[in-house]
């Protein structure tokens, strides 16, 4: 396996006339976790949703750069943005379960990819959720709708939903911003499991979350990457006098 | 000094504050005599008609055929007539301003020219009169449309060229088209992005999101818009005038091309064309008892469904 | 974890090939589909002024045909037009005077429609005779030579007699066009202060609650179906305000604009009310800040900066009567009359076409001239529609984003 994960090469975007990000170069390795930090409307969100082509929704969005996910630039003509995504999961930072049941959540994935067989949707729901961690919680009650779940458990429930789609990277949105400390510990410590499988670039406004969790950190600040290395020495001795500001609070 | 009810802004101005005071007081009472007027019209229709109508209205009266001439009995195939009317309409209508409105919300884009023309259309459609429609139906469906397929199948034999059911329901279809595109339309917009990022996140086309995620999220909209649909078609009287409405009927339509008669028609015959129109006042009354109270009823469940979504939406 | 290699995401890997591009016929046909379906509503918009016009183009045919075939008969074809209109001068003074009397507008128009396709021409001339008799009788002698062509059916439109089944027939429209226009005054009269007034309760006075509950109540109104309105104002109104007023024809133009003004009243109301709402806050808060009452914000601030809206209310407002048939078949008496007395018996364009398209035979004068005057309706609500939008659009923009 390749250590690489993701290579950007002077990613640039623009909101119309807007320059939103400001090319970017940074390089994501594979099966760690690394967290894109930075005061809010710095970019970090929208650099995420780059990396599944998520900004495709937004009109008006004009993207210039590489984006190279295993040497294969994602933003190419040729390729395929639904495949892109089956590839490249997200979780939300407002936990959007479907209106449907629980179960019906998991299999959704797996059934637009044109799984019907029973015992294998089956086996993936329980699968998913299993890795999720949630599953000893909710395999009583598969058939309810998972609005009825706690937020922390709706968002273990998003995870689980992108895990179904077997990803090969997931992204994440400040996934634990809108839940309480216990659901926040429990998603981190998914998150730590989950990287032995999988490539994690999670976004987060939270710094002791990010110190936890990654592995790699990238400080974004008003549409450019200031700095990115080891998690540990960017909080501990950050080059940037930008980065060593914002880590230390005095602006933020 | 009056004695009226000092409002804290006023205080300061105490002199001046009296004209104005009352100046006011005159100006909003106004406006309340506005509303109360018109909410005192609506219920004095109401009443009246419901008075009028009630000595006729039976069960009797809305299940038996009209008899004697149509000074007797009751309105069975005007009713029956109006069902098939609004279902008929419906099938055409609903997945065409369901698919419309899918269009204005999922596929158009922001400052698309194209869906901006669709929407002045909408709207253009939503305030053509409804006499136009008429003219339109008689003018496309029975002699373009109708006429074309006898000379067609039928060998020019008449069977398809002439008002009938089908063709009015079409007309009326295009009328209450719009009506259910802004329902749906009003409901596709209450769906949060989430919805749709989450399923687009996972893989999804952007078809598997509308077909699984968006129109089971929209059924109630839809609901809504033909709930509406329908009690507006129920009504209206002008569009079906020379397409397909008949006087008197022996029997219920056994086919498309069957003409058919109809609640809004009947009152208006009845009422201007009996030959007995003060014998069959109780009649008149109690037949525009029973459209009064399909069109309102309708409207009700509409707008209780309505405000559903849009607490739901909050 | 117990099976997790179910999941692994070992087997799938980015390859060129994976990430193709693919080509989805569902997607491709889902989106080509949807965007016909739309693009029908504007294609109907185009079906409906084509066919209707088209069923009038036999007046524009023969017209254009029998000039050109002509260009030396000129000065005879010139002929029928100088005797049309002599006819029609001889004609207005005595012919508005005269049927007034005997017309009885209510029974006008007795005839069953169930089978007007099988027997057309009889039924033509039964109920339009007692219109038609008086004036035309003394004059078909002297036109009858000339009473084919459309040149002198479009003579005639610009005259008041509407006089289409008859040996002799003309085709006045200025009589319905009066017709229309007073009923649509009173009616506008009526509906716009009351719906603007109440719409300005609505929005400025009310409380939350009491908007609650009176703007559905409002609304409900635009639930009664127009025929309904019509029959209410045919056999209780009629009655009620020939008693109070005592005057001759029970059906008029007044009692026709008071049930067009229930019409019009819910869709003025509705959009002036949302004009109203859509005025900024801030202009309410800077006006209740430099120490205006209630009343004088609503009325001095509020009321102007939402003119364009209610602009647009009105001018929708007056599509909705203009073109209103049922109310006006049931309501307005139906007799072309040419008077400034609010309460004389009318005839609304939509009305006619209403009552008088059963009777025509499909491809006669009549039939066309009834198209004609579709399209001239059609053509009205359109034009009024585009000015309230883009007019009123353009101006709303102006104010409140200062573009």
């Amino acid at each position: 396996m390749k250590d690489i994960k993701i290579k950007v090469n002077d990613l640039s975007l623009y909101y119309g006339e807007k320059k939103a990000l400001n090319e970017i170069t940074m390089e994501i390795p594979a099966n760690k976790v690394t967290a894109l930090i930075g005061p809010s409307g710095c970019g970090k969100s929208t650099f995420l949703r780059c990396i599944n082509r998520m900004n495709d929704l937004i009109p008006n969005v004009s993207i210039k750069g590489e984006m190279l996910v295993e040497g294969i630039d994602i933003y190419n003509k040729n390729v395929d943005v639904v495949n892109i995504r089956k590839k490249i999961g997200m979780v939300f930072q407002k936990s959007n379960p479907f209106p449907k049941s629980i179960y019906e959540n998991i299999a959704y994935g797996p059934r637009i990819n044109g799984i019907k067989d029973k015992t294998q949707l089956d086996e993936i729901v329980e699968t998913s959720l299993r890795q999720a961690a949630i599953w000893d919680e909710l395999k009583d009650r598969l058939d309810d709708s998972a609005l009825g779940l706690s937020g922390g458990q709706q968002q273990r429930l998003c995870i689980g939903r992108t895990l179904a789609v077997s990803p090969d990277i997931i992204l994440m949105d400040e996934p634990a911003s809108a839940l309480d400390p216990i659901s926040t510990s429990k998603i981190e410590e998914l998150i730590h499991q989950l990287k032995e499988q999988y490539t994690i670039i999670i976004v987060t406004h939270n710094m002791q979350q990010a110190a936890r969790t990654s592995d790699q950190t990238a400080f974004f600040y008003m549409g450019n990457l200031i700095e990115m290395g080891k998690t540990n020495s960017i909080f501990t001795n950050p080059v940037q006098k930008q980065t060593e500001d914002y880590i230390t609070g005095r602006f933020g | 000094m009056d004695t009226v009810v000092n409002q804290t802004e006023n205080q300061f101005f105490s002199s001046k504050k009296n004209v104005s005071e009352t100046k006011g007081k005159f100006f909003i009472g106004i406006t309340q005599l506005a509303v109360i007027l018109i909410i005192a019209i609506l219920f004095i229709i109401l009443g009246i008609i419901v008075y009028q109508g009630r000595t006729k209205f039976s069960w009797e009266f809305i299940s038996s055929f009209p008899t004697n001439g149509m000074t007797e009995g009751g309105i069975f195939p005007a009713l029956i007539g109006t069902f098939i009317l609004v279902i008929v309409m419906s099938i055409a209508a609903v997945p065409f301003g369901t698919i419309t409105a899918l269009y204005l919300t999922e596929y158009a884009g922001e400052n698309s020219k194209f869906a901006a023309a669709v929407r002045f259309s909408v709207r253009t459609l939503a305030v053509v009169p409804s006499i136009i429609f008429g003219l339109f139906g008689l003018g496309f469906f029975i002699q373009f449309i109708g006429a074309g397929a006898d000379t067609v199948l039928n060998d020019g034999q008449l069977r398809w060229g002439q008002p009938n059911i089908l063709w009015a329901s079409l007309t009326m279809s295009l009328l209450t088209l719009p009506v259910i595109i802004v329902s749906v339309e009003e409901a596709l917009k209450t769906i949060p992005r989430e919805m749709r990022e989450a399923s687009l996140a996972l893989g999804a086309t952007k078809w598997q999101t509308i077909r699984k995620v968006i129109l089971p999220e929209s059924v109630s909209g839809i609901m809504t818009g033909t709930i509406l649909a329908v009690s507006r078609g129920a009504g209206e009287v002008a569009p079906i005038l020379f397409t397909g409405a008949a006087y008197y009927l022996a029997t219920l339509p056994g086919s498309l091309s069957d003409q058919f008669m109809n609640l809004g028609y009947h009152i208006y015959i009845m009422s201007t064309q009996s030959s007995d129109v003060e014998k069959t006042m109780p009649i008149q009354f109690a037949t525009t008892l029973v459209l009064l109270i399909l069109t309102l009823s309708l409207n009700v469940v509409a707008v209780i469904i309505r405000a559903r979504i849009r607490r739901k939406a909050k | 974890m117990n099976s997790p290699s179910q999941l692994s995401p070992k087997t799938t890997t980015f390859t060129e090939e994976s990430l193709k591009k693919q080509f989805r016929i569902s997607e491709f046909l889902a989106e080509k589909i949807i965007s016909s379906v739309a693009f029908l509503s504007i294609a109907f918009i185009f079906l409906i002024f084509i066919f209707v016009f088209k069923e009038s183009l036999p007046l524009f045919n023969s017209e254009s045909g029998s000039k050109e075939k002509t260009e030396a008969s000129v000065i005879t074809a010139n002929k029928p037009e100088t005797y049309g209109t002599a006819s029609e001068e001889l004609k207005p003074e005595s012919y508005g005077t005269e049927p007034e009397a005997e017309l009885k507008p209510e029974t006008y128009g007795t005839e069953s429609v169930s089978n007007e396709e099988l027997k057309p021409e009889s039924y033509g001339d039964t109920p339009k005779e007692d219109l038609s008799v008086s004036p035309s009788e003394e004059t078909t002698e002297v036109v009858s030579q000339n009473q084919e062509g459309a040149d002198k059916t479009w003579s005639t439109f610009f005259t008041t007699e509407w006089v289409p089944v008859s040996d002799n027939p003309r085709f006045g429209l200025l009589g319905l066009l009066i017709g229309t226009l007073k009923v649509t005054i009173i009616a506008m009269l009526i509906a716009g202060p009351l719906a603007v007034l109440a719409a300005l309760y609505t929005s400025c006075f009310a409380s939350k609650r009491v908007k609650e509950i009176i703007k559905p109540i409002i609304e409900m109104l635009a639930a009664f179906p127009s025929v309904v309105i019509g029959f209410f104002a045919l056999m209780v109104l009629a009655s009620f305000f020939q008693d109070v007023f005592g005057y001759d024809s029970r059906l008029n133009a007044f009692i026709g604009g008071i049930a067009m003004a229930l019409a019009a009243i819910p869709i003025i109301y509705t959009i002036s009310e949302d004009a109203l709402a859509a005025v900024p806050k801030t202009y309410t808060e800077a006006s209740l800040a430099l120490g205006a009452s209630k009343w004088q914000t609503a009325f001095f601030v509020v009321l102007p900066a939402a003119t364009p809206g209610i602009f647009a209310a009105l001018l929708l407002g007056v599509g909705r009567v203009f073109g209103e048939t049922m109310i006006a078949l049931m309501a307005t008496g139906n007799a072309a009359l040419v008077s400034a007395n609010p309460f004389e018996s009318v005839r609304t364009f939509a009305a006619t076409i209403g009552s008088e398209m059963a009777e025509t035979v499909f491809g006669e004068t009549h039939y066309s001239v009834l198209f004609f005057i579709g399209s001239l309706l059609f053509i009205f609500s359109f034009a009024l529609n585009a000015v309230a939008e883009f007019y009123v659009k353009g101006k709303l923009l102006k104010k409140f984003q200062g573009k």
